[in-house]
């Protein structure tokens, strides 16, 4: 390691923190740019729409299509209810979501960074409101600097009301997909809401406001892990937003390469792709971690180069490898051959495999269920007549949307017979027949008697059936103790 | 250490002054915006300190300016939590408890009231789960001393057994046959025989026999001749398979000879009108609780005015 002389040791720059530095990125056209307008376009119109969208399921449930009714813990969307104790559907999507991650990573890169991360939407979003207040990027660096006066106050008292305006209807989004989306509406307006909808409504507005108008990129560069993550999801194969170095170095203007030609590169310093940048680098120093991929350099410095007449491209999407062949004068690789890798095949593989998993649970899953439990204390109980009786906590899931009819039945234990809490010893039988409520549990305790004559343990079977539909059914096998003997 | 501090070339930023192995440690200066949050944490500390109890005294926490514990918090919690249920214990008070079974929802309710109130008044004879051991009774079965109607079961709870300071308690007093002298250690043995053949626990024998006689002149005006008891005196059924004390001959023998005492608080000078009707609905709801007089023959009653609470 090359040790510093002793002039640099002298006088080092001791401070307590970093300050931001400031980035404010001009304006800019070009096809990543309007696809980053359908993007955001799309993705602001899910979050905003998608509560609103009604779903017919009958009188017994709720009409909103996808609805995360945490005070009743259940989770609907569009034709799937999902109970608390069938969480491994959303456990299995999010599992999906990282390997989608993955998969996309590993072909194009930070795509999800530059374009959907929300973090980057209503970060863009917020840029765009500050030219349209504070003018683009020169004007701004000018307000900045500029003292605080009339003007200045009342530019950014407009700029901060117009994120604030955004921020709280980024929050007052949110909540809307955790209750009846229009009924909350009104009772939000008409202080009738719950407290944590108000509280939840704040935060969000806070943080929307804080991390969209100020945080910015540093929220990608100190606070996600998605970034650290993503650069070992990279390869070379993985596509990125790489300036040509050799094509472009050594930078020169269009007037030194006219007075000296052949020795300049074709990039002619203009800095374009650093103004445009959202994050603030530079990307000829090469692949950072404050790159997001957004492409909007690749925007300002195809510009400059039709307005120059020379190639675009000169800073562009490619893989590692394909620069690498680039350099060398080779032609790129195919790109099926690029997108078909073994990483992203087995990436593939596993996410359909995981989707097609779910798709086939959810088609075949049963929405009756029995879920019986031996009580043990005491575990039996001696009765008058000689018979010793068992009881069993059981609940009865009816997972459908209408009240349901159900036969309760027991396989055969020599003498037994059963009765629930709501009926008596007289009228126990081999069958129970109760009615469960729509979507609910209805927990009985079920009695069994039979005669105490036999063995300390007998296994049998609780069985459930639908009176509807003998195809719907659960079973649960149980056990019937006897005191171990007579005396 | 700190004379090893040195600048780094590449990144123009100090080191910390430390070296393993020619690894060096950069002292990259912290973000703004985390310094700040750093602050924010310490004023909001501050602040807590000074509202919450939190610095620890020889005895407790100072007093945060709040006044807030978390005892008081728990209490507060409970007291809302009784104001909410209040209505219920009103409704249960007011309502007949021979009519209890017209309102579903009021009697689970009771149940789950009672749940509550037998873990803290009742486990410690009868157990956690109503099970009893020998010289309890277990409250899950369908045998009963004193009857295992709702209204029953609630008046044993109220009046207790065998509190000799009160006169409506539950009482009943057997002889000690042996210890008082009045019957015969053999005269003994053949009653205990006759009492396990009426609980089908031995064959008939000369001794069962002899065991009959002595029965009929001295155990059926309590027991009843056939030994099925009698519930208004609390004699307990001999026939059936449910013995309080046991049926081996030893116990058997201990009880002719000695008797029992079993005795039960009176409830109802330690415990409220809806609490007692709460343990009443649990105990009854326990798998054993025998029917009231059908509904229609309480509104006869009712009818003559005869609706009392028993409290």
């Amino acid at each position: 390691m090359a040790m510093s002389s002793p002039e640099e040791i002298l006088d080092p720059e001791l401070k307590l923190y970093e300050a931001r530095k400031n980035v404010f990125p001009k304006a800019v056209n070009g096809t990543f740019r309007r696809l980053k307008w359908v993007i955001m376009a799309i993705t602001l119109a899910i979050y905003y729409v998608t509560p609103w969208i009604r779903w017919d399921r009958g009188p017994y449930a709720p009409d909103q299509a996808v609805l995360v009714d945490l005070a009743n813990r259940r989770f609907y969307m569009f034709g799937i209810e999902i109970w608390p104790h069938e969480f491994y559907y959303v456990a299995g999507m999010l599992v999906m979501a990282g390997i989608g991650l993955f998969l996309v990573t590993s072909a194009v890169g930070r795509a999800w960074c530059g374009y959907s991360c929300p973090q980057t939407v209503w970060t863009d979003l917020f840029q765009h409101v500050e030219r349209a207040i504070d003018g683009d990027r020169n004007a701004q660096f000018k307000l900045q600097d500029a003292p605080w006066g009339p003007k200045k106050i009342g530019k950014r008292l407009a700029k901060w009301s117009v994120w604030l305006f955004i921020a709280f209807w980024t929050g007052g989004a949110w909540i809307m997909y955790f209750a009846d989306a229009p009924t909350l509406v009104v009772d939000f307006w008409t202080g009738q809401a719950a407290f944590v909808a108000y509280a939840t409504v704040g935060v969000l507005t806070l943080t929307t406001f804080v991390f969209g108008g100020f945080m910015r990129e540093q929220v990608c560069i100190y606070m996600c892990p998605w970034p650290r993550i993503q650069t070992a999801m990279m390869d070379e194969k993985s596509l990125t937003v790489t300036y040509k170095d050799w094509r472009g170095e050594p930078r020169g203007s269009v007037k030194k390469a006219e007075a000296q030609p052949g020795s300049f590169g074709d990039c002619i310093d203009c800095n374009q792709c650093v103004a445009v940048c959202p994050t603030g680098i530079d990307i000829r120093e090469g692949p950072q971690i404050g790159c997001i991929t957004c492409a909007l350099c690749i925007d300002a410095c195809d510009k400059v180069m039709d307005q120059v007449g020379r190639p675009r491209g000169l800073i562009d999407y490619a893989t590692l490898e394909d620069a690498d062949l680039e350099k060398a004068g080779k032609p790129h690789n195919p790109i099926l051959k690029t997108l078909l890798r073994p990483r992203t095949i087995v990436y593939s593989s596993i996410w359909g495999a995981i989707g097609l998993a779910m798709l086939f649970a959810v088609g075949n899953r049963t929405r009756i269920d029995i879920s019986a439990n031996h009580d043990r204390n005491p575990v039996y109980v001696q009765l008058a007549d000689g018979h010793v009786r068992n009881s069993y906590t059981v609940n009865l899931r009816n997972m459908e949307n209408r009240p349901r009819e159900m036969i309760i039945g027991m396989s055969a234990i020599e003498g037994g017979a059963m009765w629930s809490n709501a009926g008596s010893r007289e009228t126990a039988g081999q069958t129970l027949v109760t009615t469960v409520s729509p979507d609910s549990i209805a927990r009985l305790r079920l009695y069994v008697a039979a005669p105490g004559a036999g063995p300390v343990r007998e296994e049998f079977a609780l069985t459930v059936t639908a009176a509807d539909d003998a195809e719907a059914k659960d079973i649960d096998e149980v056990f019937f103790e006897r005191p171990e003997t007579g005396e | 250490m700190s004379e090893n501090k040195r600048v780094d070339q590449p990144t123009g930023t100090e080191t910390v002054g430390h070296e393993w192995d020619g690894i060096e440690e950069l002292d990259t200066p912290m973000p703004r915006w985390w310094l700040w949050t750093l602050y924010a944490t310490i004023i909001w500390g501050i602040g807590y300190v000074i509202l919450y109890p939190a610095i620890p005294m020889l005895n407790s926490a100072s007093e945060g300016l709040l006044g807030w514990t978390s005892r008081g918090e728990y209490e507060q919690a409970v007291s809302a939590r009784e104001t909410e249920l209040e209505p219920i214990r009103q409704a249960l008070v007011s309502t007949d408890i021979r009519k209890l079974h017209g309102s579903p929802e009021l009697m689970q309710q009771a149940v789950e009231g009672g749940r509550s109130a037998f873990k803290v008044h009742c486990v410690q004879c009868h157990g956690s789960g109503a099970a009893g051991s020998a010289g309890y009774p277990n409250l899950n079965d369908d045998d009963w001393l004193w009857g295992g109607d709702l209204e029953a079961i609630e008046y044993t709870l109220i009046h207790g057994i065998r509190n000799p300071d009160h006169d409506e308690t539950r009482f009943s007093q057997m002889p000690a046959f042996g210890r008082d002298g009045i019957l015969q250690a053999t005269e003994i043995q053949d009653l205990v025989s006759h009492v396990r053949l009426l609980a089908g626990r031995e064959k008939q024998s000369a001794a069962a026999t002899r065991g009959a006689a002595l029965f009929e002149a001295n155990c059926a005006v309590c027991h009843a001749s056939d030994g099925t008891g009698d519930r208004t005196q609390g004699a307990p059924n001999l026939t059936d398979a449910i013995s309080l004390y046991g049926l081996d001959r030893a116990s058997l023998t201990d009880t002719i000879s000695n008797s029992r005492y079993g005795v039960m608080p009176r409830w109802g000078q330690r415990l409220d009108a809806a609490t007692i009707r709460m343990l009443a609905a649990y105990v009854h709801s326990l798998g054993g609780g025998e029917k009231l007089p059908a509904l229609e023959k309480v509104a006869d009653t009712l009818s003559e005015g005869d609706g009392d609470e028993q409290s």
